[in-house]
């Protein structure tokens, strides 16, 4: 792989637009950024650490960020799938079919919450009988298995519950890992897998041993954006989580709720560990690619 | 040419400032409907009075969020708000003196609120007072009282309550109000929010809400559907209005502006209030409708909680008895 400046380009130009990425990263990303980082300079460490640590921030990181990567895993696997029908197979409809994909992306946030919270609401289409379901899964998982507060973990209704979140950050995430796979996949020539099957390889194989690591940096990449865009989510989820504190408060909530009682410099501080977390988690899902990407090219 | 066209420039802004005749009322969400006819009302009047036209822009949203707008530079020259909390944060951030309370009749109230009950129709869970709402097996909509003047109201008068039966005390009190929102399937961020959530959603058994929700809640859904409940007791939600000093003057809208709230005590803009689900601040017009305001003793927040801002801090600041109350869950 070529270094960045020792090849020539026959374009000139390095300097100045360089000079022109940095300064609109500059201006568009780091200036906000470093808002939240002064407003929360002004704090003592010891209000920093009691405004980020109590009980209840802390069970929201906690929720979050489990509830945003799992999200984002069923993203990934399901948005591998649907990126993988759209691009190989033709059938009637598939111009739809991959709009239909782009549609979380451009509904209003808040829109989105009230529909999923109107179908999964023990009254809506898929609550009624979806909410009786999971309240006897959960029951019996509890029974079969104590020692886990299953219940409290899973919840016990679809909305205003857990599960609600879970599925208000599926439906946003999904675009995320659809649209960075599409082109990869495209790349990918229907040759590779006949090559793969004339050298002996059976079906499973020529997934798991062809395909996959072929597709995985991209799978990441669409696995952190999904990830990135649902810890960061606040419209949808507020109106079917339920909000109880401790359980189903989300982080995002929470420095609403700091803002609502004037208290700028508590909700920048829980921003910032929110920002920093983030930041930390996106450069080692970025090394992680680029490392698989390393090991699989050889 | 292009020192001209700036002179020009700057002498049609000195112009279009000294004939400003407009006023921006920042509000709170429900709002919406009484200042729409509230202002044609008084502009009316303005005219007649001075012969000046006056414009009228109304701005509504959230209450604490506008109130942050306001002191982050949206030019208002008014504040309608619902609690005086919020008022008390641009007094905090020198927008307006910190005795602006004493400015206008009844602490710059003109019109009040209260929180009652709707419940589903028939009140299959027999719900008739505070108490009903800690027993076990009622579910119970009130919105996050960390999030909502409504929610704050909701708790505050739970606690006056308990604080009034025999025996009550600070603890016991806190016991029932912790009672009560372990009864709290859902804690909506807002009150409209709530009222979505127990009236589209079928949520809970009893939703609390401010009495002009109330009624416009039961006028949405119709009668067959829902119906109200007047609890023995309940707490006075107080609306204060204030011109916001730092604005007017730079503006030179004071005299409007002090106006404008003035004529929300005339007995025209009351009887607009009382349309619209506020009681009237002035008795005979509040007597007049006695049918739609249910006569119940209301105590205001001072008078239990010593002041707006200790039972803020006392309960909803982080860590306060709010807090607590989930904390011990």
């Amino acid at each position: 792989m070529p270094s960045s400046r020792s090849s020539r380009s026959v374009l000139p130009g390095f300097g100045l637009s360089l000079g022109f990425t940095l300064a609109y990263l500059g201006l568009i990303v780091l200036l906000p950024l470093a808002a939240a980082f002064i407003k929360t300079a002004g704090m003592s460490w010891s209000d920093f650490v009691a405004a980020t640590t109590s009980p209840r921030v802390l069970a929201s990181y906690r929720l979050s960020f489990g509830a945003s990567f799992a999200a984002a895993a069923v993203n990934a696997t399901f948005g591998l799938v649907v990126a993988w029908v759209l691009v190989r197979y033709s059938f009637p409809g598939k111009k739809i079919v991959d709009a239909l994909v782009d549609l979380p992306f451009a509904l209003p946030t808040a829109v989105a919450g009230i529909a999923l919270t109107a179908i999964y609401a023990k009254n809506g289409w898929v609550g009624s009988w979806l909410d009786p379901f999971w309240a006897s899964a959960v029951g019996r998982l509890d029974a079969a298995l104590p020692g886990v507060a299953w219940k409290e973990w899973l919840g016990v209704k679809i909305a205003f519950d857990r599960p609600g979140i879970f599925i208000a950050l599926t439906f946003i995430g999904l675009p995320f890992v659809v649209r960075t796979l599409q082109p990869v996949i495209e790349e990918l020539e229907p040759e590779l897998e006949e090559a793969a099957a004339t050298l002996g390889a059976n079906r499973w194989q020529t997934v798991t041993r062809v395909l996959l690591p072929e597709l995985f940096p991209a799978l990441l990449t669409g696995f952190a954006m999904a990830f990135a865009r649902a810890l960061g989510e606040y419209g949808s989820v507020v109106f079917i989580a339920g909000n109880q504190p401790l359980h189903s408060e989300i982080t995002p909530l929470l420095i609403i709720t700091k803002l609502e009682q004037y208290d700028y410099r508590g909700a920048t501080a829980i921003a910032v560990v929110m920002l920093v977390t983030s930041f930390v988690l996106l450069l080692l899902i970025n090394l992680l690619q680029k490392w698989s990407r390393r090991y699989h090219r050889v | 040419m292009k020192r001209f066209l700036l002179l020009a420039f700057l002498a049609s802004v000195a112009v279009g400032s000294a004939a400003e005749t407009s006023l921006l009322n920042v509000s709170y969400d429900v709002t919406r409907e009484f200042y729409k006819e509230f202002n044609p009302a008084f502009a009316a009047e303005w005219k007649r009075r001075t012969g000046a036209t006056l414009e009228l822009k109304q701005s509504h949203g959230g209450s604490s969020k506008q109130i942050r707008s306001v002191i982050d530079g949206l030019g208002a020259d008014v504040v309608t708000m619902n609690g005086v909390t919020d008022v008390d944060q641009l007094a905090k951030a020198k927008l307006i003196p910190a005795d602006w309370a004493a400015r206008l009749p009844h602490g710059s109230v003109p019109y009040t609120s209260t929180i009652l009950f709707i419940v589903r129709k028939g009140n299959p869970k027999a719900i008739r007072d505070w108490s009903d709402l800690a027993r076990p097996g009622v579910q119970v909509v009130i919105p996050n009282p960390k999030t909502s003047g409504n929610g704050r109201y909701s708790y505050l008068a739970a606690w006056g309550y308990a604080l009034r039966q025999p025996g009550g005390n600070d603890a016991s009190a806190r016991d029932f109000v912790r009672r009560i929102f372990a009864n709290v399937p859902v804690l909506d961020t807002g009150g409209r929010a709530a009222t979505t959530t127990f009236a589209q959603r079928g949520i809970g058994d009893v939703l609390l809400t401010f009495e002009n929700e109330v009624a416009l809640t039961i006028k949405e859904l119709g009668a067959d559907a829902v119906e109200g409940v007047v609890p023995s007791v309940s707490v006075l939600a107080e609306n204060p209005v204030v011109w916001i000093d730092r604005t007017v003057a730079k503006r030179g809208t004071a005299a409007a502006a002090k106006a404008y709230l003035e004529f929300l005590y005339s007995p025209a803009a009351q009887e607009l209030a009382a349309k619209h689900g506020f009681r009237p601040s002035d008795p005979a017009i509040l007597a007049k409708h006695a049918a739609r305001f249910p006569a119940l003793p209301l105590f205001s927040v001072p008078e239990v909680f010593g002041s707006w801002e200790k039972a803020q801090t006392v309960h909803f600041a982080d860590g306060g008895v709010f807090d607590q109350i989930y904390a011990r869950r």
